[in-house]
């Protein structure tokens, strides 16, 4: 009886069987790697606006406060985009002519809103809440990154649940005064423990629950 | 009792040989082996091909139809939210069971009538999983999140919940087929290389010669072989056991009336023996009468499964008096209603609940009689009675426990739709396609198994010839 398998086969049969095995994880592995690489999470991706708005310009070079644009964060649940009017209360009378601005100035005309695009764009069964994030002493920073570093916007964390989770188990690490929250760059300072005893004080004196936290119903409600 | 004097009792008569005499190694391989490699295509194969596929076919639609508009094009409603899918489910997860019955506790026990049927047994264990595992997914209404099922690390930082039974079926069956999987292919390894060797086909030979992975039948391998082969089978046993006992979870862990049982597990197990006996026997009358098997599917054969699904409906009647006899003994208002009111007087699936008991109480009863156990075709009706009854079984436990419980102003009644049914005739058409293609493309009896049983029978002759010349002469 003549060979039926050529003896190449013991190789392509030693590679099917590493593949057999090796396959099913290295495609697991990868997907797991994709969902969390930029690629599904858009960190650091700066997607196309209708104006190109600098924060590193207004928040760095000029010193504005964060809540003079995104008025309701300490109230409300939606820190809110500023409406044309914001823009206009200046450029009314700086760079009035700018091509640039000219978008602006077609909204202000038409009373047609700027469709500004959304990069911390949250599924809608999420609840998210910015008052009560910023009463409890949580930063812009710690969620948006350094804002006043960014000419074009980009979103800086995943705001993957396991992302929001980690802080709401461990809401200490990223709590601040409340006089600091809106600043940027801001360091805990060396003395009496550094950010782990101010977490764990602040944790106390803002009455933060954290066994309630990680609730179901914190978030999806 | 008068006592009885040994001499005049009638000697234990032995058991018929599990195979007709007169075959030798050859003729079984030739004989088996025909049936894959020399058989031309036959109208008889094609037809119950077509009519599988066309089954298949609806099943496809149902589910299209089911993922298009959502499980709203079933029959459930609010109290009754498990219908036809979860009935079909553990009907066939229950079918299951008696391929791995037959292969693996049967060779733990040392049976040697369950050499002829093992290999289509395990096949049937196969392709009913294969129709039961798509059931649990099917019924999601969100079927393509069917992976948050699994535990694996994620981006949502969440985990399964391992109290709800539903996450231990996903284990349970999944294992399940794995087991069931590896141990009949590690069981096909030197029918393929028989193929293989026996293969006229250059093509044929090839894709058996793959698949049989190098099997030489060395002294080692078979030792090796064996060795994996017990062990498989000693894995499969408490699995047969586990799993059906996790289906039966999903229903006795619940608090409702009628579900909320402990006897469950035992019974729910004995249930998925009686069925997949009853589907077993379904299957090798035709067959074995089609290919022409009778040498190697005996009459004992049948009589012996005949009993095993004697002994476990046995078991099954004692589960529903038990049922009854609890619902009256708890004093419990909900469960004494549920099972001794609503289901045989008071509520609307009355005629269902006598057809069940009709089908799996008082017609298994005829396998008393020898004449009856050995007659395949009488047999064969029963066993196609028994399988309707198990499915009855399933359906008056789902249902009428769901569709009158505890409030009354939550009472609904349920009844399946097209679709529902679409499904259970489409899953019946995937098992018949699966099948069709079993037969055609490999061995239906374990050829090498059969082999040794020639060899163990003509040791057994020899032994039996040399005693009866020895000069004490056949005193055992």
């Amino acid at each position: 009886m003549p060979q039926i398998f050529h003896p190449s086969a013991n190789t392509l049969a030693r590679v099917s069987l590493a593949l057999l095995v090796g396959g099913p994880l290295g495609l697991l592995t990868l997907g797991y790697l994709l969902m969390k690489s930029p690629f599904q999470t858009q960190q650091r991706v700066i997607r196309e606006q209708p104006v190109p708005f600098s924060h590193e310009h207004h928040v760095k070079g000029l010193g504005i406060d964060c809540r003079y644009c995104h008025s309701s964060v300490e109230t409300s649940a939606n820190a809110g985009i500023p409406p044309t009017y914001t823009c206009m209360s200046c450029h009314s009378q700086i760079w009035s002519t700018s091509p640039m601005l000219e978008p602006v100035r077609a909204s202000l005309k038409t009373g047609q809103p700027l469709k500004w695009n959304r990069l911390h764009d949250l599924p809608d069964f999420v609840y998210f809440h910015h008052g009560i994030h910023v009463s409890k002493g949580v930063s812009c920073e710690s969620c948006h990154g350094r804002v006043d570093q960014m000419p074009l916007a980009w979103k800086e964390k995943p705001l993957t649940m396991e992302w929001c989770l980690e802080c709401h188990r461990q809401p200490g690490d990223n709590l601040r005064p409340k006089d600091a929250v809106f600043a940027m760059g801001w360091e805990p300072g060396s003395s009496a423990g550094g950010q782990a005893a101010l977490g764990q004080s602040l944790v106390r004196q803002n009455h933060v629950q954290v066994e309630q936290l990680t609730n179901c119903s914190v978030c999806h409600r | 009792m008068a006592t009885v004097d040994p001499n005049t009792l009638e000697p234990m008569p032995k058991a018929p040989p599990a195979l007709a005499p007169g075959h030798t190694y050859g003729t079984v391989t030739d004989k088996i082996s025909a049936l894959v490699l020399v058989r031309p295509y036959n109208w008889r194969w094609v037809l119950g091909m077509g009519i599988g596929f066309a089954f298949l076919m609806l099943f496809l639609l149902g589910i299209t139809v089911l993922f298009t508009y959502g499980t709203g094009v079933w029959g459930l409603n609010v109290p009754v939210m498990w219908g036809f899918a979860i009935v079909n489910f553990v009907w066939w997860v229950g079918i299951g069971h008696a391929g791995t019955l037959i292969s693996a506790i049967l060779l733990l026990l040392k049976q040697d009538w369950r050499t002829s049927i093992n290999r289509f047994a395990e096949a049937m264990t196969l392709f009913a999983v294969a129709c039961a595992g798509t059931f649990p997914l099917l019924h999601l209404g969100r079927p393509w999140l069917f992976f948050w099922l699994m535990p694996y690390p994620n981006t949502m930082a969440l985990w399964p919940q391992w109290r709800s039974p539903l996450i231990w079926d996903v284990f349970a069956v999944s294992t399940y087929a794995t087991v069931s999987l590896l141990f009949w292919y590690v069981g096909l390894l030197p029918d393929l290389a028989t193929l293989r060797d026996r293969a006229k086909n250059k093509y044929a030979k090839l894709a058996y010669g793959i698949f049989a992975l190098g099997w030489r039948g060395s002294a080692r391998h078979w030792h090796r072989y064996r060795t994996a082969y017990m062990l498989l089978a000693a894995l499969a046993t408490p699995l047969v056991v586990s799993v059906h006992t996790i289906v039966a979870f999903d229903f006795a862990v619940s608090v409702i009336p009628g579900w909320h049982t402990t006897i469950f597990p035992p019974y729910f197990v004995a249930g998925a023996i009686f069925s997949g006996f009853a589907m077993v026997i379904t299957l090798c009358v035709p067959l074995r009468a089609a290919f022409g098997l009778k040498d190697f599917i005996t009459d004992r054969h049948l009589d012996n499964m005949a009993k095993v699904m004697l002994a476990t409906g046995l078991i099954v009647a004692y589960g529903y008096f038990m049922e009854d006899f609890m619902a009256w003994y708890s004093g419990n208002p909900y469960e004494n209603y549920t099972i001794l009111q609503n289901r045989p007087f008071a509520g609307p699936y009355t005629h269902t609940y006598w057809m069940l008991i009709t089908c799996n109480v008082i017609v298994p009863q005829l396998l008393w009689i020898k004449r009856v156990r050995s007659w395949a075709p009488l047999l064969w009706v029963i066993s196609i009675i028994v399988n309707i009854g198990m499915w009855l079984e399933r359906y008056i436990i789902v249902v009428t426990s769901l569709s009158r419980d505890f409030l009354v102003s939550s009472w609904s009644e349920y009844h399946g739709t097209v679709w529902d049914y679409s499904l259970y005739y489409g899953s019946l058409g995937l098992f018949a396609s699966l099948l069709f293609l079993f037969i055609r493309f490999l061995p239906v009896i374990a050829i090498a198994e059969m082999r040794e049983l020639i060899h163990e029978t003509q040791h057994h002759q020899a032994d039996e010839a040399a005693v009866a010349h020895s000069p004490q002469g056949g005193g055992h």
